[in-house]
């Protein structure tokens, strides 16, 4: 085939329609490919989407996409074996006519976005895997796919394939993902009626509540856990990493199973209908597990670029950043006439780095490491915690003066004066 | 050669469900895709073209997003697509949807003579094998049905000849064209789509003709008003609680295991044994 276009991007996630969806409005002639029966099937997320970043793509989605909730309150829950401590900012003003933050569920809202990118004017391809990169001279000039007569020419390559981004590690642009860089998540999503979604969470019409989780549940590993409601369901979900998994062989349904039968949790999602199970990874690698992010006529957006901000739970608005600003890197080259060059398509780089993306990731920089060193951030002080609240918060002719002394001595017996002062200081250091 | 393939998209029953209340079909979130036996009269209708050369068109008829259906035909390698698609159209039994099927079928033998018209042997939705027939029967083409294989076609002694599946054999049976023939599974699984071909899905316009496009002035033999069936109720079959008994094969002969099991027929359902003339126990 001697078909050849402007952009080709690898697959239609968040990172990849923003990116086909950009170049597309244009007026480029794109070729998004998506190996999915459609696009959405094989995406997983909680999900959460954050308004600013699509916004900035498609300013009015508000009117169209399929949302589930805009969240009012967020909670902060950490739990010991049968208990919880716990914080909570709930306001009015995340109820404005452009709420902040909704919560999503993939398939319907991908199927969405897919459709604006087709009405954009990109040709969108799916059940079409993209088995390696064509490359000429050190260049990438096109896509080989599983078809016959599948080898497709383009300007530029952008690779949106995901978190594994098989293409990039089979072309040598990063190697193989490290476990200790990567989470594994498991979800569960369960139906119940709207009227006791509302009741249970304290909210009405398409408010909606989110709930992040840490603490025993984890079984000591590096994780958490979310419950976000959606319109008529709940999806509950907890993700550790993969190194730590790999060391306590504790299956991960097995925590989630936990994690249901917890006494603060499984009053939420009682009387629910089980109706979706998935699994998926997260790159939370941060800014130093970061690979070369563009080369000779490539890109490399969104998860497969470890784009995730693991502190906030944010990866789809980074995904959709970086896919936009790939494209409007292109957009410009391609005005200008110039060439997708390794030295062109830096500026994709450099934009990032301007941008939240690269701030955020930067600002946690240290945080994966300090993390896989103090393990007890995830044991030790969620049961300190709790004790202290319970010793704090039970009546029982106990002087306050000597409860706080108990208090304090517990924490000091767990870890030391200098112990506290170094976690102390770690943390702070972790997210400077 | 010009070749029609009949198609219908269809819920995947497999992921169906009945409302457990209502007795209606739960159609939400349920993928559509293409009934699983048209595909194998879609790969038939392929093969002939690769054999012998032809032009195929995909025809179907339905709401605006069965041309979804129709664009994977056409990236398996079919021609052209043709939606029949109008309000009209709506609420068909499979009398109305055979009318107008083939009144679209005659439209497109007015550019090119149709020789053949391919469809699966049923759909997995109505289950009931009639629109193939139904076709065939107002168009007077010859009728095949339950085909497993097509050994040969001539294009120019217009004649084909097929494997039927019967009941008990296989049946080879050679008749003329124009032929209308429905295709069991089990043939050629469907090819995958070349790369060509699935940009020529995407991009190639599907013709959409309403009632009038499609050569249709008789309102009364379409939709709802051309439907003489009636579907009167819809209900879920308990499950059977039926008891199995053993009848010993310790007992000996063929004989006596026969008249062991009539014996136990007449106990149980005396007018059978009446009408067969067996002794009431």
């Amino acid at each position: 085939m001697t078909e050849k276009f402007d952009a080709i991007v690898v697959g239609a996630g968040p990172a990849g329609n923003a990116a086909a969806y950009t170049l597309a409005s244009a007026g480029l002639k794109v070729l998004q490919l998506e190996r999915g029966e459609t696009p959405g099937t094989k995406n997983v997320q909680g999900a959460i989407l954050y308004s600013d970043a699509l916004e900035r793509i498609i300013p009015d989605f508000r009117n169209e996409a399929p949302l589930e909730r805009h969240i009012i309150e967020q909670r902060m829950w950490v739990l010991d074996d049968d208990s919880a401590i716990g914080t909570s900012y709930r306001s009015e003003a995340f109820s404005s006519d452009r709420p902040n933050r909704y919560t999503i569920l993939r398939a319907p809202f991908d199927r969405w976005f897919s459709e604006k990118v087709r009405a954009a004017g990109a040709l969108v391809i799916c059940e079409t895997t993209v088995t390696e990169l064509l490359q000429e001279g050190g260049r990438v000039v096109g896509v080989r796919t599983d078809r016959e007569e599948g080898d497709i020419y383009a300007d530029v390559v952008i690779l949106a394939d995901g978190v594994n981004s098989l293409l990039a590690r089979k072309a040598g642009f990063h190697g193989e993902l490290d476990p200790r860089n990567v989470a594994l998540a498991v979800k569960e999503i369960h139906f119940l009626p709207e009227e006791t979604l509302q009741g249970r969470f304290n909210i009405k019409g398409s408010e909606g509540v989110v709930i992040e989780i840490a603490g025993a549940v984890t079984h000591g590993m590096v994780g958490t856990a979310f419950l976000y409601t959606n319109r008529e369901s709940i999806t509950l979900g907890i993700g550790c990493l993969l190194s730590d998994f790999k060391k306590t062989r504790v299956p991960p349904y097995a925590l989630l199973e936990e994690l249901k039968q917890h006494p603060a949790i499984a009053p939420l999602i009682e009387g629910g209908e089980m109706k979706e199970y998935a699994a998926h990874l997260i790159p939370e690698g941060g800014y130093k597990a970061i690979p070369k992010l563009y080369g000779e006529g490539w890109m490399i957006v969104g998860d497969s670029a470890g784009l995730v901000n693991a502190a906030h739970r944010e990866g789809s608005n980074l995904a959709m950043t970086s896919g936009r600003i790939a494209a409007e890197t292109v957009i410009a080259l391609h005005g200008k006439g110039l060439p997708c060059s390794q030295e062109n398509l830096a500026v994709y780089r450099a934009a990032l780095d301007e941008s939240f993306v690269m701030k955020d990731l930067k600002k946690y920089r240290e945080l994966p490491e300090v993390l896989h060193g103090n393990p007890h951030f995830f044991s030790v002080y969620p049961k300190l915690f709790n004790r202290a609240a319970h010793t704090m918060l039970t009546v029982d002719g106990e002087d306050k003066h000597s409860k706080e002394k108990t208090v304090r001595r517990s924490f000091v017996e767990q870890r030391s004066l200098l112990g506290l002062m170094g976690d102390a200081y770690r943390m702070w250091r972790a997210t400077r | 050669m010009h070749i029609v393939v009949c198609i219908k998209q269809v819920p995947d029953s497999a992921q169906i469900r009945v409302h457990p209340v209502t007795n209606t079909i739960m159609r939400q979130g349920v993928p559509a895709i293409i009934n699983p036996f048209d595909l194998f009269a879609i790969e038939e209708a392929l093969q002939l073209k690769d054999r012998y050369g032809a032009r195929v068109t995909v025809l179907t008829m339905g709401p605006p997003q069965a041309e979804v259906a129709l664009r994977k035909a056409v990236a398996y390698g079919a021609d052209e697509m043709v939606l029949l698609t109008d309000r009209a159209f709506a609420g068909a039994d499979t009398l109305a949807t055979s009318y107008a099927l083939a009144q679209a079928i005659r439209k497109l033998g007015e550019e090119e003579p149709v020789d053949l018209v391919l469809t699966g042997k049923q759909t997995i939705d109505g289950d009931t094998a009639q629109v193939g027939p139904g076709i065939a029967r107002r168009l007077d083409l010859q009728l095949l049905t339950y085909v497993s294989a097509i050994t040969d076609l001539d294009p120019g002694g217009k004649t084909i000849e097929v494997q039927r599946r019967s009941e008990g054999g296989v049946q080879v049976i050679r008749t003329r064209l124009p032929a209308l023939v429905t295709v069991l599974e089990g043939g050629s699984t469907i090819r995958f789509a070349t790369m060509p071909n699935m940009f020529r899905a995407e991009r190639q316009p599907v013709q959409q003709w309403n009632r009038e496009q499609a050569g249709i002035d008789d309102v009364g033999k379409i939709g709802l008003k051309g439907s003489p069936t009636v579907v009167s109720k819809i209900f879920t079959p308990r499950a059977g609680n039926r008891r199995a008994k053993m009848i010993g094969a310790e007992m000996g002969s063929a004989g006596e295991v026969a008249s062991a099991v009539l014996d136990l027929l007449g106990s149980e359902h005396p007018r059978f044994a009446r009408e067969l003339g067996l002794a009431a126990p």
